[in-house]
């Protein structure tokens, strides 16, 4: 690791103000995805800018939504109540990302701001319609997400909170890259009034995307079998010594009918 | 350079650190509790677990400075004073669940957090899951599991 | 008191230790005025060094010393040595190009070190490694085994033409190719042995401490045979006396055969620390240890076997490629050859055998035994080859095994291998395995498992290894460069507890226990006041280590050895005090008697008054209770057993769940049954891992591609059942504790297991054979594949 200076602001307003000041400044949520990254020198910030004491974590359920504070932790997601009761899927990814010890610090701002395209929020992010609140506006999620590690956010710009819509039904699926137990293929798939919409991390190298074909086919029928015959095409499709982009497609299928059986 | 106080095994203690140093260094080189080991470098292994404000944390993944305030339990701290082992450690004795005792202070400290987290008990699965963030490349997990579902209800009837 | 001698599973006396995280591993040590080396490494699998420009990184903070491959040769370093010589065909030696500890002109594989960086803190050392800039000039490499032999391949090493190390060959070809032309059937099979990286939980670590007053080196080392590095390192490598060198090997987390060798980094730091004249230390990183550490395995192979009509094995014909890497690691050669080529008879009468292995060098890290080696790679072999001959003459693949096994009662049983077995009963081991795993049953399980939409299979490796290595004239003639016996210093100290000083090395094996049950068993002093030291030159008195399951059966023995020397005097001493005929003094539990009286006196007795000589024979006898014995082994001991393995494959992702795994093992006698499950049972998971999930991969280019835990598969609980272990044994004949081994077995015997399972929940595809891993994506392929054919049909 270089070394930094390490700031821990008491709110989101002083978070901001330092993050702006200094070009090379950097957010710090759980660390669980950053510090591995300055670990490996890949990262050379003049200062970590420690969001903890930024009052951004907390859980807010109303009838039609579920509010996620940008630094709260999976463990908490998949421990809460009233998201488990609200939207169960949600709190399910939660708790199958990464282990228990990642669950305690990583969060879902972080998670989101990173975008990586292995990782599970994404896909419950852009399957629910969410919208991510931020220290400036308001993004939809399929303006959100640009690509693997890109986001709509700007220099500066902080996650707050992330507001998901209550679908009727909802599941998410993941099949995991063995070694590193991150998402091969992700599904997260969502039912509303008017329609289905199905969300897909790990696969692409694109990042996260939603499959029109499976929508099409669930939103006509919510079942396992109507995904039969969807294909995804191969050639966005990731290739790795884990999985080839044909496997990745066909896992695409498998995974989907999957989480719609489990929804 | 800033400074870190945090309370480490009940202990308090104040600590001159870079910006960059990581807890488990805090632990292992200016605290000298070398009980918690680092296996790798990518967040992989769990050898570094110890227990932050009470739940488990990957040492190796966390600054010094974001243990500041903190109250951080490593396997130093498990057992009673008068030597007395925490029934997780001696569950993991009874039943071989350690051969070179490299992973074991993570192995340990994750298994009581497991065990914590699931009052209602474990099932073997749940425990095998549980344990996805800690490796060990000696015992083959048999004898861990065994050990953790043993030491389940020994420590809920504490 | 409490039964704690051979054969009780008592409870570690290491594990307080280790439970309260007060183990001592070498990078909990710090010495006073400790610096920190970093190596800098090469980031390229070939590469000419044009220029190294060290004067950014030496002008750093903190920055004490840089020093490249120039300034060691400056001195006069020597190279890593390679501990054992291979002769080829025609008799001449191998090639065995130099191994310069610090690169010197070239690099020849990622993660070569070039430079080490030596400051006060580990941070600014490696802030600094990176501002050293080294011109290289890339050169093309070739990482892949077959690639490394063909034409025009680039050159490891330039004077070794064609890049091979040596070719090398047992039995006699003629006789085995007259077999062949004449029987009823040849089956024949090509197979791959995958490239691992051993991993061992603990990263390797290195301090070297120079002491400026008195001239003596001291290193601290995660070594599994600390005499052994300081010969090599002191002899052949810094020119160190062994008297001016002491090597620590404290506690080790874990080894595998990967903290065997002597590595580069054990020579830079203790060669540095008398340069610096402080102590420094150097503590790998995971994503070093993967591209420094030692891999394993990594065979290519072609092996085909006679068989006449009814099955009976007639002739076995083999060749093999093995790579070493980029240079020789310490034991490199001996793997592939009389680790591997002997063990092809394995369970089985096979009457000739030809073997040719050619070993080559690529751009990849070194490789050298990994837990089995060259064991599981003959294992491997042979249990697929078996399934194959099944396969291919409809004979089912229990009784083939069966109606080719050496009986029980033709031990001692001579190889075409050059191995003669002492013992074993491969009927019973197979027969209980059967039984354990209820074989019988499989089929109803089988068609249970296709309800659920699951392919479930079963599969048997009935093996066999040779361990507990070994005669020390026959390993010299084969070519080691060192003897294989054990050393065993008894201490009986005045009151009567005891203090083990074993050459043997515990990196998790659990020496501290079962050794010292020895003496409860032998001497019958409690468990408690019996103390086993390992690990250090400075109290040892020699050594060879720990590795190819033989510290039981090679160091256990020179305990006896020393033991017995203890008893031999005690009674001098007791028929002095008890004024009585030596002839007529007896020792058991603790106690000399007079035979046919009831005088006695106690260990403590005896050591008392061999400590405290007033009434004593002093002209005849020696005061102390302390004896030291050697213990050469007369043979290899031969463990083996029958591993079944059952597995489901999901056919949507073409994921392999492992459901049961059956173990039944012959080790000889047992002296800690708890200890030698928990062996076996890591062992397995190892096996295990090898079968389905772990590959060290390399690309064209020559960068490891799984070159960290994110991308090597690493088995985790979730991905292993719970194992069903057993032992049924028999003795070995020739030491005198019966014991053969236990530390290997579970990674030799399982990985076919694995695959036989693998194949035939796959069989409906007319699948022969799959090389491992059996990953999600390879098997998923083969059954799309089959699926459609099916389907077209
Ligand atoms: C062993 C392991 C396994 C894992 N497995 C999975 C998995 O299976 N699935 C998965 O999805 N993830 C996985 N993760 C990643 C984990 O979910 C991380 O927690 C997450 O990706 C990042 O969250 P964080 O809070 O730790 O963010 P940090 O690492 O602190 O930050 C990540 C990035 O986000 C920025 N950032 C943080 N918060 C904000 C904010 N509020 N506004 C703007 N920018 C911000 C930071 O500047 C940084 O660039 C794993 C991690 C580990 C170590
Ligand atoms: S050292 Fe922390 S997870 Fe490996
Ligand atoms: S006991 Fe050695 S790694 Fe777990």
């Amino acid at each position: 690791m270089y070394d930094f200076n390490y700031e821990k602001p008491a709110s989101l307003a002083a978070a901001v103000a330092t993050l702006t000041g200094d070009a090379d400044a950097k957010a710090l949520a759980g660390g669980m995805t950053y510090i591995p990254v300055l670990k490996m020198r890949l990262a050379k910030p003049s200062a970590i800018v420690d969001l903890s004491a930024a009052g951004l974590s907390g859980i807010t359920v109303t009838a039609s939504s579920v509010t996620i504070g940008a630094m709260t932790t999976h463990d908490t997601v998949a421990k809460n109540a009233q998201v488990r009761a609200a939207i169960p899927a949600l709190a399910a990814l939660a708790g199958g990302i990464g282990d228990e010890a990642v669950r305690h610090r990583g969060t879902i701002g972080g998670s989101l701001a990173n975008n990586d395209p292995a990782a599970c929020y994404p896909s419950a992010v852009l399957a629910l319609g969410a919208t991510i609140k931020t220290n400036k506006r308001s993004i939809a999620a399929d303006d959100y997400f640009q690509g693997m590690f890109t986001t709509a956010l700007e220099d500066g710009e902080l996650i707050v909170s992330v507001e998901f819509p209550i679908p009727q039904k909802a599941a998410y699926e993941k099949f995991r890259n063995p070694a590193s137990r991150y998402a091969i293929v992700g599904v997260f798939v969502a039912k509303f009034a008017n329609g289905a919409r199905v969300a897909v991390t790990g696969a692409s190298q694109g990042g996260v995307f939603r499959h029109e074909g499976m929508e099409k086919a669930l939103s006509a029928n919510f079942s396992p079998d109507a995904t039969a015959g969807v294909t995804t095409d191969t050639d966005n499709m990731n290739q790795d010594i884990h999985a080839s982009a044909e496997y990745r497609a066909h896992l695409v299928g498998v995974v989907t009918k999957r989480a719609v059986a489990k929804a | 350079m800033p400074q870190v106080t945090l309370t480490v095994n009940g202990k308090q203690h104040t600590v001159t650190v870079e910006g960059r140093t990581l807890l488990v260094e805090l632990l292992r080189e200016k605290i000298g509790l070398t009980g918690t080991h680092v296996g790798c470098d990518t967040s992989q292994c769990g050898a570094c677990v110890v227990h932050v404000n009470g739940v488990s944390a990957k040492s190796c993944t966390m600054l010094a400075m974001q243990a500041d305030g903190a109250n951080v339990t490593t396997i130093e701290g498990l057992a009673a004073a008068d030597g007395t082992l925490h029934p997780m450690q001696e569950m993991f004795r009874e039943h071989h669940a350690l051969q070179c005792g490299f992973c074991t202070p993570g192995m340990v400290m994750s298994a009581i957090d497991l065990v914590n987290s699931h009052p209602q008990g474990l099932t073997e699965k749940e425990i095998r899951e549980g344990l996805e963030g800690n490796l060990c490349r000696c015992t083959g997990y048999h004898n861990i599991v065994k050990a953790i579902a043993a030491a389940a209800p020994l420590m809920h009837a504490k | 008191m409490p039964f704690e001698g051979i054969g009780a599973s008592v409870r570690r006396k290491e594990d307080v230790r280790f439970l309260s995280g007060r183990g001592n591993y070498t990078d909990d040590i710090n010495r006073p005025g400790q610096l920190y080396a970093v190596m800098r490494r090469s980031d390229r699998p070939h590469a000419k060094i044009l220029g190294i420009d060290t004067a950014a990184a030496s002008a750093a903070p903190g920055v004490v010393a840089i020093f490249t491959g120039a300034d060691m040769a400056k001195e006069e370093i020597g190279g890593l040595p390679c501990g054992w010589q291979i002769h080829n065909k025609d008799g001449s030696p191998m090639a065995e190009p130099p191994h310069p500890v610090l690169a010197v002109g070239k690099v020849r594989h990622v993660g070569d070190p070039v430079a080490v960086v030596i400051a006060d803190t580990k941070q600014q050392a490696r802030d600094a490694a990176e501002l050293i800039s080294i011109d290289y000039q890339d050169l093309p490499s070739v990482s892949s085994t077959p690639d490394a032999l063909a034409t025009g391949a680039p050159l490891v090493h330039d004077e070794v033409p064609g890049n091979l190390c040596y070719d090398w060959h047992i039995g006699d070809k003629a006789v085995v190719d007259g077999v062949f032309a004449k029987a009823a059937h040849v089956v024949k099979l090509d197979l791959v042995n995958n490239r691992l990286v051993p991993n061992a939980m603990e990263p390797r670590a290195a301090i070297g401490d120079f002491d400026t007053s008195s001239g003596d080196y001291t290193l601290y080392t995660t070594s599994q045979n600390p005499h052994v590095i300081r010969l090599l390192m002191g002899a052949f490598v810094l020119h160190i006396p062994e008297n001016k060198l002491r090597v620590v090997a404290p506690d080790v987390g874990g080894g595998f055969g990967s903290k065997i060798y002597h590595y580069a980094e054990e020579a830079i730091v203790t060669w540095a620390s008398a340069k610096v004249r402080r102590p420094v230390k150097w503590t790998a990183d995971r994503s070093e240890s993967f591209m420094s550490d030692a891999h394993g395995r990594d065979h290519v192979s072609t092996a085909e076997m006679a068989v006449d009509a009814d099955g009976k094995f007639l002739g076995l014909r083999i060749h093999t490629l093995a790579n070493m890497g980029a240079y020789l690691s310490t034991f490199a050669p001996c793997v592939p050859t009389y680790l591997y080529a002997t063990l092809l008879a394995g369970v089985y009468t096979t009457p000739v055998i030809y073997c040719e292995v050619k070993a080559v060098f690529t751009h990849t890290v070194p490789v050298d035994a990994y837990r089995g080696a060259g064991r599981p790679e003959a294992t491997f072999l042979l249990e697929r080859l078996v399934d194959c001959i099944a396969h291919d003459t409809g004979i089912d693949r229990v009784e083939l095994r069966r109606k080719n096994f050496i009986a029980a009662d033709a031990f001692p049983y001579q190889t075409p291998v050059a191995l003669e077995y002492d013992s074993g009963d491969y009927q019973t081991t197979l027969r209980v395995a059967l039984e354990n795993s209820d074989y019988a049953g499989f089929e109803a399980r089988r068609a249970e498992a296709a309800k659920r939409g699951k392919l479930r299979g079963i599969g048997v490796s009935t093996y066999l290894e040779a361990c507990g290595i070994a005669p020390s004239a026959v390993v010299g003639s084969l070519g080691a460069r060192a003897g294989l016996y054990e050393v065993a210093n008894i201490r009986v100290h005045p009151t009567g507890s005891v203090t083990v000083f074993t050459g043997t090395h515990s990196h998790g094996q659990g020496h501290e226990t079962t050794l010292a049950q020895l003496v409860c068993d032998q001497l019958g002093v409690p468990l408690s006041q019996v103390d086993v030291v390992h690990g250090d030159t400075a109290k040892i008195p020699f050594g060879m280590g720990t590795y190819g399951s033989r510290s039981l059966a090679v160091g256990g023995s020179a305990m006896v050895k020393a033991m017995d020397k203890i008893i031999a005097k005690g009674k001098k001493i007791a028929a002095h005090l008890m004024e009585a005929s030596v002839e007529d003094i007896e020792f058991a539990n603790n106690t000399f008697t007079v035979a046919g009286t009831d005088k006695s006196k106690t260990l403590t007795d005896i050591s008392l008054a061999a400590y405290v000589p007033h009434n004593y024979p002093i002209d005849v006898l020696e005061p102390g209770l302390d004896e030291t014995a050697f213990y050469d082994p007369k043979n290899f001991t031969f463990p083996g057993g029958c591993h079944v393995a059952e597995v489901e494959i999901d056919p949507e992702t073409g994921v392999t769940e492992v459901i049961n795994f059956t173990a039944v093992d012959d080790v000889g006698r047992v002296v800690n049954p708890m200890i030698v499950e928990g062996q076996i049972q890591g062992g397995v998971a190892q096996g295990i891992g090898q079968a389905l999930l772990e590959a060290a991969i390399y690309d064209k280019s020559g960068q490891l591609m799984s070159g960290s835990m994110m991308d090597y598969t690493m088995p985790r609980a979730d991905n292993l059942p719970n194992f069903n272990v057993a032992t049924e044994n028999t003795m070995c004949t020739h030491n005198p504790l019966g014991s053969k081994g236990c530390g290997e077995v579970g990674a030799i015997g399982s990985p076919p297991a694995i695959m036989n399972a693998v194949i035939d929940a796959l069989k409906q595809f007319g699948v022969r054979h799959i090389d491992m891993p059996a990953t999600g994506p390879k098997l998923w392929s083969i059954i799309h594949a089959g699926q459609a054919k099916m389907a077209a049909e």
